[in-house]
């Protein structure tokens, strides 16, 4: 399983838990994302590792009280929305440690605390002038295709319906 | 309904490429409509001025603080495999649509009603795909890709397909007063979506079905209509609708389940971390003193630069030329009605009233008849105007002045002046002459004449168009009227 999706799906069942608590494992994760090039070189359980510790300081999974399970319908739903692949018994282990981490979040304390998006939220939005600037190099984004007809992109017709469990 | 309206701008949402209608294919991307890694979103002010417009335009209330968030899909029409949107702080919440439709047994009173607007929220469009079934498959252009759009989301207020296409036509009025959007649904500019749902008075409502690929007002209505039908019978046999997303079919006028929706829809909605919250002013003064104005989108201002809506031009209308609401309401529904019934009106001496009556009642027949627009129109305004001018000065008569109109119509090279006179239409004002001609009736007719003084008035119509006829209309027909009435009392 790629690390840049077990990021993903680890950002987003953190953004699903719970609007007021706020997001900081979410640059975490960001910052997973950015490393695209070393993403198939990460086994899964390393990253487990690597990122506990670093918030430490915070309780170990034996506090929380709810410890869910996963049923096998909300991972196939998952994989089908992020498309991602949890291929074997390893991978749904590291998505279960993954959630009871991300339950800590349920410890803090946001009581009259407005929730935040992201660092950057005081900054002005730039808003920029309707005038011309970019386009008309089709030529360049056509080469970037494997597959082009008439200066058209090529895919497949309508969306490709992943395999069921069963068939897997 | 939910209407997705494309912002009329010279650049997309997001990015400084071209929005043009038709283009040689992913000519107008730039890398970020292509979602080339590495490249940021940068907002139009453009885009946020039009919607802050429509907003006001559609009495809402400005949300000063609006958030951009991500909808995820997968779709090969949609590169970065989600879409920038504001779902949760749309920039405007909570307006009405007020609109009109003729109602009524004649079809001729106006029914007022108006629809409450939940929200209007910036968003980017698709690209377009075109299915290659032969070979299985799909073309994308990106051109439309990152493209403005406004998402107006309509409260269920609506009962039939009639008031919905009335709804849709007063919102592309306003739109096109605007200039947000030029809201030609055959182009793509105006896109509607239809929920549909039943349930008897006093119920809850109903199961709602979503109505999709419809390209006009006239098919919007037969659409909705035909949904609440067959929902409908579905449950009067018994069954329960399905929540499901259906496309019109507009040969059948049947609506079809599409095949490619499964099921409820997870859009995995997340901040979007690239753009802070869109702030939006009340005053100059409360701008923050250090920002450039061209930074800063002021209500006040917006407010102060917004053209005369629809709803004020037919108050208007009403109130200068003493013409009925329902009479305003034609000429503000027909595009390029209503500068043809005020430039008629400068040059005839012809009072308001009249000339209404040729510009909704004549001129419009015939224009829906042969399917042309106002600006197609063969006879132009002046030529009705010297018309009306001649019908006015006593040269003909009101039924003459309908058969030029005709003529003109069909060999518009011609004055009416001409054609009078080629054809002899003169009004025949020799009061000897129609005497003699009303005797002649009246002798040729006793039953009739019994018939009259036996007490039935109607058949003195009858005697009329006879005189009429011998006359070729050119009599005055007050005068015949009360000749006759002479005559047979």
């Amino acid at each position: 399983m790629s690390v840049v999706n077990y990021a993903r799906t680890l950002q987003k069942v953190i953004l699903n838990i719970g609007p007021r608590c706020y997001h900081r494992w979410v640059t975490t994760a960001s910052v997973a994302l950015r490393i695209r090039d070393s993403k198939q070189n990460f086994r899964c359980r390393l990253w487990c590792g690597l990122l506990t510790p670093v918030h430490y300081q915070y309780s170990t999974e034996g506090n929380t009280s709810k410890a869910k399970q996963v049923p096998a319908d909300l991972v196939d739903k998952l994989e089908r929305l992020a498309l991602v692949d949890f291929p074997n018994q390893e991978g749904l282990v590291c998505l279960k440690k993954a959630i009871r981490f991300a339950d800590q979040l349920h410890v803090v304390d946001t009581e009259g605390v407005d929730p935040m998006d992201s660092v950057l939220e005081n900054r002005a939005l730039y808003l920029r002038e309707d005038v011309v600037a970019e386009g008309d190099c089709a030529d360049r984004l056509l080469q970037l295709s494997k597959d082009t007809v008439e200066e058209y992109f090529v895919a497949p017709p309508g969306n490709i319906p992943l395999p069921g469990r069963e068939e897997c | 309904l939910t209407v997705h309206a494309q912002i009329q701008s010279i650049t997309k949402l997001f990015s400084g490429s071209q929005v043009r209608f038709q283009a040689p294919p992913n000519s107008l991307v730039s890398f970020f409509d292509a979602s080339l890694p590495g490249t940021l979103p940068v907002l139009n002010r453009r885009c946020v001025e039009a919607a802050v417009m429509t907003g006001l335009a559609l009495d809402c209330v400005i949300n000063r603080k609006s958030l951009f968030d991500r909808k995820h899909y997968f779709y090969a029409d949609l590169p970065a495999g989600y879409q920038i949107t504001q779902q949760r702080r749309p920039i405007a919440v909570d307006g009405t649509l007020t609109y009109s439709h003729l109602g009524g047994t004649r079809r001729n009173t106006l029914i007022t009603k108006s629809v409450r607007i939940k929200q209007i929220q910036l968003e980017q469009d698709s690209g377009k795909s075109l299915h290659d079934d032969r070979r299985g498959q799909t073309l994308i252009d990106l051109n439309r890709a990152g493209v403005g759009l406004m998402e107006l989301v309509m409260e269920p207020d609506m009962s039939c397909g009639e008031e919905a296409a009335a709804a849709v036509r007063e919102l592309q009025l306003i739109l096109q007063a605007l200039g947000t959007c030029q809201g030609h649904m055959d182009e793509g500019q105006l896109r509607v979506d239809a929920n549909v749902s039943v349930h008897r008075p006093g119920d809850p409502w109903g199961v709602r079905t979503e109505v999709k690929n419809i390209n006009s007002g006239r098919n919007l209505a037969r659409a909705i209509d035909y949904e609440i039908q067959r929902q409908v019978g579905v449950l009067k046999n018994g069954g329960t609708v399905q929540n499901e997303t259906r496309s019109f079919d507009r040969k059948s006028g049947h609506t079809l389940p599409m095949r490619d929706k499964e099921g409820l829809q997870d859009y995995r909605f997340m901040p979007e971390p690239n753009l802070p919250p869109l702030i939006v002013y009340d005053r100059p003064s409360t701008a923050p003193p250090c920002v450039h104005p061209s930074q800063v989108v002021v209500l006040e201002e917006v407010r102060a630069g917004l053209p005369e809506l629809p709803r004020a031009r037919r108050t208007r209308l009403v109130e200068s030329y003493d013409i009925l609401p329902e009479h305003s309401f034609t000429l503000v529904n027909e595009d390029g009605l209503t500068d043809y019934f005020e430039a008629v009106v400068k040059e005839t001496k012809a009072g308001p009233r009249k000339v209404i009556g040729w510009v909704n009642q004549v001129l419009l027949g015939l224009l829906h008849h042969h399917s042309l627009s106002v600006s197609q129109s063969p006879v132009t305004p002046q030529m009705l105007a010297q018309l009306l001018n001649l019908q006015e000065n006593g040269q003909i008569s009101s039924s003459v002045a309908k058969q030029v109109f005709q003529e003109l119509w069909r060999a518009p090279g011609k004055t009416a002046q001409q054609i009078i006179q080629e054809q002899d239409l003169g009004i025949v004002s020799n009061t000897t002459e129609i005497h003699r001609i009303c005797q002649k009736v009246v002798d040729s007719h006793p039953d009739q004449v019994q018939a009259i003084r036996g007490g039935n008035k109607k058949v003195l119509n009858k005697l009329m168009g006879l005189v009429q006829k011998e006359t070729k209309g050119r009599a005055d027909p007050v005068l015949v009227r009360s000749i006759l009435e002479e005559k047979t009392s």
